[in-house]
């Protein structure tokens, strides 16, 4: 399985949540609305990534599985 | 490859116009007229050679692409409605949204029979049972004009699948495809989060097809005269034709109907050459991008060329901006505008775009103390491709081009204050820009 973030950015109010707990793959511009540095989550973060997703109030951050790519 | 063109009837060698022949001056062209020049609209049956699936098949091979901006394969997207769960939808877009075209209105009201041939046609390919036509809310001539037009095609049940008109609202966003679907299911005229994306899951959750409506315009002729007929006009990799429409600094600004791969400086000439000497064209509109007029003179007209010389086709716009405008002012005056015209729903776009027009307008009318250009592609890059659309990517390919184009009047402006051509009528045509300066 490989995993990837989407954020729905029509949902996203910049709550900032997200950058808290996965600091190491996103940040937030000036306005406070996230920026993803890569849409892939690295093994190790996936953890991560599944709590920052489940924090999201407004569920604007999915966290996508897909088949292991070849 | 198996032989899919239809008969043709007509002489290979008159290659345009197409669309606008037989066009009247000023009058609608009449249900009567537009059978005499086209032939009637071709019946299609549910089996054999008139099957549904070989309409697409025909579509397909004749290399059609939409006209509305996206340039996406008519053929493949026909495909995808028609493989769906079935009970399709068919959306007609006739609501353009880019002021500095003219075309779908020219259609509409000047050869409606040709947009609503190719709607009943669509229909029947993807076995739709439901047909809108969007045009803007507020054009009530236009609506009361096409009311007729469906009222003499109803008297002969020339369409199977009823056309119902449909008004939307006269905002940017609002003629982006799935901000119409959006609306038809009673929501707000504004964009959607994608994926499912309209042909999937579109109006009341069926596969909708949207096609804008010279697409479907240039459906109404395929479908009689087939695919090799279209592919005598264009390039082999962009055939049949386009309308475009020329404006700024040209002797007979209007719309012209031109092979795909006309090189943009004939097109020009099409328009009565410059007015004054040129200094740069926009091309594709206001999510286009400025070339310098010595470079895009020889860029054939078609997705492909104007992408690789850093344009786009879009809904086939050109702008001759003259010498003795400014490019960048005009360039504040469209960001003001698309700034104005989000959506107010994603973050980045909501505030990154306000934040990038006052930058645009400090660098074009206020000079920018050696920083502003930096501070443009700063932001630039903040909105650049977060969006639930493409308007802030659309705005932000236009800065970028701005800043490409104009990179020695950017480094004056920035250093030195404004040049003088600010103070120049302005060229573009930005919508209530009166309001915002009171003027």
């Amino acid at each position: 399985m490989s995993y990837e973030l989407r954020v729905n950015p029509i949902a996203c109010d910049g709550h900032g949540l997200c950058a808290e707990l996965l600091p190491e793959i996103i940040e937030l511009d000036p306005w406070g609305y996230p920026i993803l540095m890569s849409a892939e989550v690295p093994r190790g973060l996936v953890e991560h990534a599944k709590r920052a997703a489940a924090a999201c109030p407004v569920l604007a951050l999915t966290l996508d599985t897909y088949p292991e790519r070849p | 490859m198996t032989e899919l063109a239809l008969a043709p009837r007509r002489s290979l060698e008159v290659r345009l116009p197409r669309l606008l022949a037989g066009m009247a001056y000023q009058d609608i062209v009449s249900l009567r007229d537009h059978e005499q020049r086209h032939g009637p609209l071709p019946q299609w049956g549910t089996s054999g050679r008139r099957r549904p699936g070989r309409l697409i098949d025909v579509v397909d091979a004749s290399g059609l692409t939409g006209r509305g901006g996206g340039g996406f394969p008519t053929g493949r997207k026909m495909r995808s409605v028609a493989s769906g769960p079935g009970g399709a939808v068919v959306v007609a877009n006739g609501a353009e949204g880019e002021p500095a075209s003219c075309k779908d209105r020219l259609l509409l009201t000047r050869l409606p029979h040709l947009v609503l041939d190719g709607i009943t046609l669509a229909a029947h390919a993807v076995r739709a049972r439901t047909a809108y036509l969007c045009i803007h809310g507020h054009e009530i001539e236009l609506r009361a004009a096409l009311e007729d037009a469906l009222a003499q095609r109803r008297t002969v049940d020339l369409d199977p699948v009823p056309i119902q008109l449909h008004g939307i609202p006269g905002r940017y966003v609002a003629s982006e495809q799935s901000a119409i679907v959006q609306y038809l299911n009673g929501g707000p005229a504004k964009p959607m989060f994608s994926p499912p994306r309209p042909h999937q899951r579109g109006v009341r959750g069926r596969p909708t097809l949207v096609h804008n409506v010279e697409t479907l315009a240039h459906l109404a002729l395929i479908a009689r005269f087939g695919d090799r007929w279209f592919r005598t006009a264009g390039l082999p990799s962009a055939p049949g034709s386009a309308l475009v429409t020329v404006s700024g600094a040209v002797r007979r600004p209007g719309v012209y109907e031109i092979e795909l791969g006309t090189p943009a400086g004939q097109v020009v000439m099409l328009a009565g050459g410059p007015a004054e000497r040129p200094a740069a064209l926009l091309v594709g509109g206001f999510f286009g991008a400025w070339l310098p007029a010595r470079s895009a003179w020889p860029v054939p007209m078609c997705h492909a060329a104007l992408k690789a010389a850093g344009g786009a086709m879009g809904a086939g716009i050109v702008v001759v901006l003259p010498d003795s405008a400014c490019g960048l002012a005009e360039t504040a005056r469209v960001i003001r505008y698309l700034a104005d015209e989000n959506a107010s729903q994603c973050g980045p776009c909501m505030f990154g775009l306000p934040a990038l027009a006052d930058a645009m307008a400090d660098l074009a009318y206020r000079g920018g103390r050696g920083r502003m250009v930096e501070r443009v592609a700063t932001l630039a890059g903040l909105v650049d491709g977060r969006g639930a659309c493409r308007h802030p990517d659309g705005a932000v390919q236009l800065v970028r081009s701005a800043l490409r184009a104009f990179k020695a009047d950017a480094r004056w402006h920035d250093q030195r204050g404004p040049c003088l051509r600010v103070a120049r009528a302005p060229l573009l045509p930005v919508p209530c820009e009166a309001d915002w300066y009171g003027a």
